[in-house]
């Protein structure tokens, strides 16, 4: 092997190249990147990133080493990787070992990492009017922030992890922010609903104008949003909606390439799709030993570091069986919440402490087994938790 | 080698004691303690502790 491809300069492709170096691998990667960027932190980016002013210390530019502020990841200068960023890859001829880039000459390799990630869904209808954005990259965020020096009026679409953590950094900006979610409360499906409940007390002790049950039907305006409309016809004064709806795996570029896929790409144990093909990360859907065996799908930051490192570790035919616990972070008011392992209105949710101080502990369980847990502030029976869930399944 | 945390950009998010629990832990109050000079077999859970901080506050200094 002398040649690996990685498709996606993000996190999970970063920690790939990074490992297969630090496992002696001494060959060719190359990383091809949609974005421009080198690969960079993501979590600051609905966080402290659009509380910094856009004059501090913002020095990125097309080929930077420094992505601006906050959000360089370390190790990148050591790494002896050819960077092929700008166009993202277009096609996967998995007989001749080829990554296709659009009209550019074709990236050869012997073994492949996927690492595409996901893309944030769009609003249906919501046209070209200025002032409707999403939020998953660098340029994303900078075009957010430079839209919040005009004091705009902001609803959020989507009450998920994104929409929530926006809402509460703008909120810190003092901005004037309606939340909408389809849920009964806020974060419903990743968390449940007696935490989502907790998190709706939060946002509603901040200000936020909290409108549940509801989604967002269309926005009109002309040349730029004026009012965002709801599905029971209540029409929102607004001058930026942020589209937090949540994501879509990257795999359209992988069809009837051979590998399987099915809302993500599917991986074994090892976090192989075929034969030296691995994938890791955000796209990546692998069996948990946690949850019996099913599929899933992890968005989050600690997942796609293991699954990088184990991709390499397949590759170089060295990874055993492996089964990472998941967990999330998440900044809310200066609450942080914090998971280990599986958690959502798929499982049985049992609130196991909770202080007037905003501190909380919940386990969930399904057929009568923990399998997961989330906290406000007990971070350390989180840690607890979560060894135990590790040695339980591993 | 020699691990360092910078205390003042920590902000306890424990991913650190998930890769490295015989390194890193937290006390009763849920503040951060950590080996400084951990043994050589616990380096590469060291390194995948590093990059795992959400807020790059761990420090490594080769031998
Ligand atoms: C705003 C925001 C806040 C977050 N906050 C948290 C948090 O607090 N805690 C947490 O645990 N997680 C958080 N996450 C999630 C975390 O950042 C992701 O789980 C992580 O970045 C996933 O890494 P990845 O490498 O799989 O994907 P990514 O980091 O998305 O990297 C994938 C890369 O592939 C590129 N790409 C896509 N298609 C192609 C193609 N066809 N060819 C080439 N390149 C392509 C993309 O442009 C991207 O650069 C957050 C994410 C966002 C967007
Ligand atoms: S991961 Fe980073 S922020 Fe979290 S406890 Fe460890 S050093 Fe502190």
């Amino acid at each position: 092997m002398r040649r690996v491809a990685i498709a996606g300069a993000g996190l999970a492709g970063l920690t790939a190249a990074q490992e297969l170096r630090r496992l002696g691998y001494d060959g060719e990667i190359s990383m091809i990147g949609a974005e421009r960027h080198r690969p960079y932190r993501r979590p600051p980016l609905s966080k402290e990133y659009l509380l910094a002013n856009d004059n501090d210390n913002d020095n990125d530019n097309d080929n930077d080493s420094d992505n601006g502020v906050g959000v360089a990841l370390a190790g990148i200068d050591d790494l002896s990787v050819t960077w092929l960023l700008g166009h993202p890859a277009t096609g996967l001829d998995l007989v001749g070992r080829r990554l296709h880039r659009g009209a550019l000459p074709p990236v050869p390799f012997d073994a492949l990492v996927i690492a595409t990630g996901v893309r944030a869904r769009t609003l249906p209808g919501a046209g070209e009017l200025r002032g409707v954005v999403t939020l998953r990259g660098l340029d994303d965020a900078r075009a957010l922030r430079a839209a919040l020096t005009t004091r705009p009026r902001v609803v959020v679409a989507g009450a998920g992890f994104i929409g929530s953590e926006v809402a509460a950094t703008l909120r810190a900006l003092d901005l004037p922010v309606t939340l909408v979610g389809p849920g009964r409360v806020p974060l419903r499906r990743p968390l449940g609903d007696e935490v989502g409940a907790i998190v709706a007390g939060l946002h509603r002790a901040h200000g936020v104008d909290l409108r549940l049950g509801r989604r967002v039907a269309g926005v009109t305006g002309t040349g730029r949003v004026e009012r965002v409309h709801l599905d029971d016809g209540t029409a929102l004064p607004a001058d930026l909606l942020v589209v937090a709806l949540g994501a879509e795996p990257e795999t359209e570029w992988l069809r009837g390439c051979g590998l399987r896929l099915d809302r993500g790409v599917v991986v074994d144990r090892h976090g192989l799709a075929a034969p030296r093909v691995a994938a890791a990360g955000d796209v990546a859907r692998r069996p948990s030993a946690l949850l019996g065996g099913e599929l899933v799908r992890v968005e989050h930051y600690g997942n796609a570091l293991e699954q990088g490192a184990q991709a390499a570790r397949a590759l170089l035919g060295v990874a055993a069986p492996f089964d990472p616990v998941p967990s999330f972070w998440c900044h809310l008011y200066g609450h942080r919440l914090q998971s280990a392992g599986f958690t959502g209105t798929g499982y049985d949710l049992r609130l196991v402490t909770r202080e007037p101080d905003g501190r909380f502990l919940a386990e969930y369980h399904r057929d009568g087994r923990l399998v997961g847990v989330v906290t406000a502030g007990f971070v350390r029976r989180l840690t607890t938790y979560r060894q135990s869930l590790t040695k339980e399944y591993a | 080698m020699r691990v360092r945390v910078d205390m003042t950009l920590c902000q306890t998010h424990a991913q650190c004691v998930f890769a490295a629990p015989e390194v890193f832990a937290l006390d009763d109050d849920d503040e951060l303690v950590y080996d400084a000079t951990p043994a050589d077999a616990s380096w590469p859970a060291v390194e995948q502790a590093a990059r795992a901080c959400p807020v790059q506050a761990i420090f490594l200094d080769g031998d």
